[in-house]
């Protein structure tokens, strides 16, 4: 018997049971449906993007915001300014930062990021407004490494991508047709504590997350 | 890693003289503990999404079979493999093939429990394959050659100090031979070094904190940022799990998420929350080729049907661990394999035999802290004194503390007898005790007395004290 063959039949051993579930149980768990009544998560009241940026800065990202896309230019040079950084980044091609009209100047290119590449700008799939969090997907125009291997991580949402629970996400990612390979849950900068229990930030990823949210 | 749990009498009293480490458990149960209440109390929802989650999980064993098999097939539906391993040994082999397949000369590690579990890392050492653990903590006691004391914070026990010593000895051969004092600088020197390392691995290997059965998608919680590396840039990923850590759904899997992160750190949420499903696609231009889910069993079936089931709610935030005065006070060691504290002192038995660990599941006051602080609200003192039963049953107890309970038992079953036997005692113990109040040895309780004086009795036992009363009181009416 295979180890595969030997696990199953020890788990329907412990559970009283020698068989798989009959069509009828195996019908009632696929549709089985339990989402978290309103009691059952964290409330979100009020606002949600000022709930959004209070999670998201004391998570020590940083947000800007802006009117329209067209602003988006110039809140990334402000940015890059502030943290004496050159204009040259590596971008994701998609959406809103895809159609990003660049000064003269910066040097963008769309590509997975390398080992030098000291900023990214990617969009996001949403945000999430009780957790402070935005959400990164991946595919061939956002490529994952974006997310993690520059020093500094821009990221462009719109306040329209704003969701209030975690379970909004899922109920928007069910409806594309497949999964997309990662999808990236990100509520700040890479930290760690694990020397004597004392915050840094940059661990591993990005030193600094910041948030351009338009609208 | 071979257990060494038996000699925990040894390795605990050692930890007892050992200062520094002290210090280190203080500072950590202090930090978590205080971060943990503070979350807790921020959320008044907490309560109802904790029996949420207990009822989630008693759904998911209760049906453990079937969403295993949903989430294997929607695993191989989104190109995944997955492989299943009865023992420790079954998954190194597993693992040491698939970095075979892949010509694998370096391996980048994100944190891991059930890879600890396999021992694997001298597995694929012994393969001349080279490991590289990239968890600052698993990285630094890595360096240390040290097991993890603690699982979600596996250095706690290392000062600054020892750390900058140890990246000295370490860090020279890649040129960095300045001593780094400060913790920046610390976390720099480790990804500077790391980061060559995870550009040039053939094969991360991670864990999960949970499986994904509607989708087959595997979750990944950290802060560092260490998983989604080791698990993007190199060619194969191989994910390692228990297999009780499946829940049915995403809607599901949020519940937890509200749950591990405020238990664990006292965080909200985690700075990374990754859920990987199948390796890269067609049209990606990153991503590894081939992913790989090996799931562990170690004992989880038999759990499963037996007094223990309920420990495979365990999420591993480690909160048992930052509300226990015995783990707060020997450290994570002490307990002499992969898991410590109370969640460790249950599984340890169950996992590598009671024989092997027979002092754990004494190593506790019973007092309840981790039952009460546990997000999946797991019996644990129940659970260790269920081992008790079982150790006393299986003659695993010695021969005089067998005789005593025999004695002991004997004499409890005769209500007379044992009240007229424990009323001289207590007089006689009154008689040592008038002079200075309290006791200063006894015969038969020399470990007891060592340490602390026995307070003496007033002379009375406490059927002796309601009797007195109730006489008292009838005579009044």
């Amino acid at each position: 018997m295979s180890s595969r063959d030997s696990i199953f039949a020890d788990l329907r051993k412990s559970l009283g049971r020698t068989e798989s579930l009959g069509a009828d149980k195996v019908a009632e768990l696929q549709q089985r449906s339990d989402v978290a009544r309103e009691d059952e998560r964290p409330q979100v009241s009020g606002d949600l993007i000022e709930r959004f940026v209070v999670k998201l800065t004391a998570g020590a990202g940083t947000v800007t915001r802006v009117r329209d896309a067209s602003e988006v230019p110039r809140a990334v040079e402000q940015y890059l300014e502030e943290h004496q950084l050159p204009p040259k980044m590596v971008a994701a091609s998609n959406g809103l930062v895809g159609s990003i009209r660049w000064p003269d100047g910066f040097q963008v290119e769309h590509r997975p990021a390398s080992r030098d590449d000291r900023v990214s700008v990617t969009g996001a799939i949403a945000a999430v407004a009780e957790t402070g969090t935005i959400v990164v997907s991946s595919d061939n125009e956002s490529p994952t490494t974006l997310n993690f291997l520059p020093d500094d991580h821009i990221a462009v949402i719109e306040t329209g991508q704003l969701r209030t629970h975690l379970e909004d996400v899922w109920s928007a990612l069910r409806e594309a047709d497949e999964m997309p390979r990662a999808v990236n849950f990100i509520s700040g900068p890479s930290k760690t504590a694990d020397v004597e229990q004392t915050l840094a930030l940059g661990a591993h990823g990005p030193r600094r997350l910041h948030v351009i949210m338009v609208g | 890693m071979q257990p060494v749990s038996r000699e925990f009498k040894i390795h605990s009293s050692k930890a007892l003289l050992d200062e520094k480490l002290s210090a280190a458990l203080a500072r950590t149960q202090d930090g978590f503990g205080g971060q943990r209440a503070a979350a807790v109390e921020a959320l008044p929802e907490f309560q109802k999404i904790r029996e949420r989650a207990l009822r989630i999980k008693n759904h998911t064993l209760e049906h453990l079979d079937y969403y295993l098999e949903k989430f294997e097939r929607e695993v191989q539906a989104a190109g995944g493999h997955v492989h299943w391993a009865r023992t420790p040994e079954e998954g190194r082999k597993i693992i040491l093939d698939l970095c075979e397949q892949a010509e694998a000369r370096t391996v980048i590690k994100g944190k891991s429990m059930v890879s600890e579990e396999m021992a694997l890392n001298p597995a694929l050492e012994a393969s001349d394959i080279e490991v590289v653990e990239t968890d600052l903590g698993e990285y630094i006691i890595q360096l240390a050659k040290e097991p993890p004391s603690h699982i979600i914070a596996p250095a706690i026990h290392k000062t600054r100090e020892q750390i900058t010593e140890l990246f000295s000895e370490n860090h020279a051969q890649y040129g960095l031979t300045e001593p780094v004092t400060e913790v920046a600088d610390i976390v720099h020197e480790a990804r500077t070094v790391l980061r060559e390392k995870f550009i040039n691995a053939d094969v991360g290997i991670t864990g999960a904190n949970f499986l994904v059965a509607e989708s087959g998608s595997t979750v990944l919680v950290t802060n560092e940022g260490n998983g989604d590396l080791s698990s993007t840039l190199p060619k194969m990923h191989i994910i390692t799990a228990g297999l009780e850590k499946v829940v049915p759904t995403f809607d599901d899997l949020s519940t937890m998420l509200r749950l591990l992160a405020r238990s664990a750190t006292g965080q909200e949420f985690s700075v990374y929350t990754s859920v990987f499903t199948g390796p890269k696609r067609n049209t990606d231009q990153d991503g590894p080729e081939e992913l790989h889910i090996v799931l562990l069993d170690n004992g989880r079936t038999e759990m499963l049907g037996n007094e223990f089931r309920e420990m495979l709610r365990c999420i591993r935030c480690g909160s048992c661990l930052n509300h226990c005065p015995v783990y707060g006070s020997v450290g994570g060691h002490a307990y002499g394999w992969v898991y410590s504290g109370p969640m460790g002192s249950v599984l340890t038995p169950l996992m590598v035999g009671l024989g092997e660990a027979a002092d754990l599941p004494n190593a506790c006051t019973l007092n309840g802290r981790c039952e009460e602080v546990c997000p999946m609200s797991i019996p644990l003192p129940r659970m260790l004194r269920a081992l008790r039963v079982r150790q006393f049953e299986e003659k695993l107890v010695g021969s005089r503390v067998r005789a005593s309970l025999g004695a002991w038992t004997w004499l409890a079953t005769k209500p007379r007898l044992y009240q007229a036997v424990t009323g001289l005692g207590m007089k006689m113990l009154a008689r040592l005790g008038r002079k200075n109040g309290s006791i200063r040895s006894l015969p038969l309780a020399g470990g007891w007395t060592q340490a602390r004086d026995l307070p003496a009795p007033e002379g009375e036992t406490f059927m002796q004290a309601w009797a007195r009363q109730n006489r008292n009181r009838g005579a009044r009416q």
